[in-house]
């Protein structure tokens, strides 16, 4: 891994309760630009959680995360401008099921980025060819397949044009013949050099495109390393347990 | 047998044709769907903002946020506040509130329909408050996040995600909470209000007739009902035809 790329988001003693149940217990990370972090862990390890955080969707109770420079976990910041920078795609999908495919994709942009009505369907068209899906532009939400909607998801978060792509168990809520289709698109992404920090139960996935892996578990990072060192020489004994269940 | 039809002419005559008195009963319909409509338009608005406190303020309590804010402070007391007014509202009965409205409130005005207005949009705004909640809280959580995700705030999030969905479920509610409006504008006769129910009551005291006057103030508010439950299911309709 070299060191000299930009570090894009920076963690640092993040912590997260919710009332009594403490979920998080300090994790440290560093993402840098091109960076495709792959975090794994068992259910309820708080691997989601952390993903949360990392936009504010959950408000750590404590720690900071810097972003592009700047401390989002400060109340004074108004964190929906740093929110258009970085995209998120759900479980759930989560399509606005009363509006098409295509106002799925520009709402953001034109209402948030102030652009114009055709540029923002001409950029949100583009998208949809590269996942193959252009022919369903006016389709609604309900006439998709569920590949098909998470293809949907991955897109209207890019026509944002984020710096990074938070993905939270993307392919959990798929049939398995629909997994590889999505897979196939975050490849691609990380490819073209897309920064992204990735929730997922797909080892293949971790290891074809991942440049760091973490294993959380009880709160905090128990290992940390590239993908060729965490599956074939994993040190923690909680990580050689889990990866010996999904391997 | 032609007694009897001719009796019923009789008594027909009296309630409707004699002295003009059928323009009795329009001056009373248009009373009612003056009051009706005016008061609808309040209980909306009353409902809408009372909803948007309650619902921001449920949010706000599940978000977990660190620091204590000024809004957060504000949002608080207008929430009791708000909670208060469903309380008392759904509390007590109708034909006390429009008492109180008329001979406490407007002990010194004229304004007789204004006060029949307030009080019944007042009444309404607490039930469209309620339903309105329930629509905003049916929306799955992820559509929240999804567009807050996107960077949008929380008011344009309700504005373009959460309320065009939330109108849709609670579209048959609102409808029959307007429908329980229109007739229980009814109550507003007890004060005196010159609309339909009274003005039956009234042609009836003078006639000494009862079937023609009750009747045809049951059946007009009937028709009333099956218009606006006919202009409902058209609008559900279309609502409709945009979800697949």
């Amino acid at each position: 891994m070299t060191t000299d790329r930009e570090v894009l988001i920076e963690v640092q003693g993040l912590q997260k309760s919710f009332g009594e149940l403490h979920v998080l217990k300090g994790i440290d990370a560093e993402i840098r630009r091109g960076d495709v972090m792959v975090v794994v862990g068992a259910s309820g390890s708080g691997k989601s959680t952390f993903l949360r955080c990392l936009n504010l969707l959950e408000h750590p109770t404590g720690g900071t995360i810097t972003f592009e420079g700047v401390n989002i976990t400060d109340p004074s910041v108004n964190i929906n401008l740093h929110r258009q920078k970085m995209g998120m795609v759900f479980q759930q999908f989560n399509l606005f099921p009363h509006k098409t495919v295509l106002k799925n994709m520009t709402l953001g942009p034109t209402k948030l980025l102030h652009q114009s009505k055709a540029q923002a369907e001409k950029h949100a068209i583009e998208l949809l060819e590269r996942v193959g899906l252009a022919d369903k532009a006016n389709a609604y939400p309900n006439q998709l397949s569920g590949g098909q909607k998470q293809r949907v998801a991955i897109v209207r978060a890019l026509a944002m044009n984020p710096d990074v792509m938070l993905f939270d168990e993307p392919t959990s809520a798929l049939d398995p013949e629909m997994v590889g289709e999505v897979l196939e698109v975050m490849k691609q992404l990380a490819r073209e050099g897309m920064t992204m920090v990735v929730v997922t139960h797909e080892m293949g996935f971790a290891r074809e495109v991942g440049s760091q892996i973490v294993f959380v578990d009880e709160g905090v990072i128990k290992e940390r390393s590239n993908p060729k060192d965490f599956f074939e020489n994993p040190q923690n004994p909680r990580l050689k347990d889990f990866l010996s269940k999904v391997l | 047998m032609q007694q009897f039809f001719s009796d019923l002419w009789t008594s027909f005559e009296k309630t409707f044709i004699y002295d003009d008195r059928w323009k009795f009963f329009l001056d009373g319909l248009l009373a009612t769907l003056r009051i009706a409509f005016f008061a609808a338009l309040l209980g909306i608005l009353l409902g809408f903002l009372v909803a948007a406190v309650r619902s921001t303020y449920d949010m706000r309590q599940q978000s977990g946020k660190r620091a204590l804010r000024f809004g957060d402070v504000i949002i608080k007391i207008l929430n009791v506040i708000c909670n208060v007014y469903i309380t008392v509202i759904r509390g007590t009965p109708a034909v006390i509130q429009v008492m109180i409205m008329y001979f406490i409130v407007f002990a010194n005005s004229r304004n007789k329909e204004l006060a029949a207005v307030l009080s019944f949009g007042i009444n309404s705004g607490a039930y469209v408050a309620e339903i309105v909640r329930s629509g905003i809280m049916s929306i799955d959580k992820g559509q929240f996040e999804a567009s807050r995700s996107l960077g949008f705030n929380y008011t344009s999030t309700m504005y373009h995600i959460i309320l065009p969905q939330a109108f849709k479920n609670i579209l048959p509610a609102l409808g029959n909470e307007f429908i329980v409006l229109v007739k229980e504008t009814s109550v507003a006769a007890y004060v005196g209000i010159a609309e339909l129910t009274y003005v039956g009551n009234l042609i009836r005291s003078r006639t000494y007739e009862a079937f023609f006057p009750l009747i045809a103030v049951a059946l007009i508010y009937l028709v009333i009902v099956l218009l606006l439950t006919f202009l409902l299911k058209k609008l559900e309709r279309r609502l409709r035809s945009s979800d697949h």
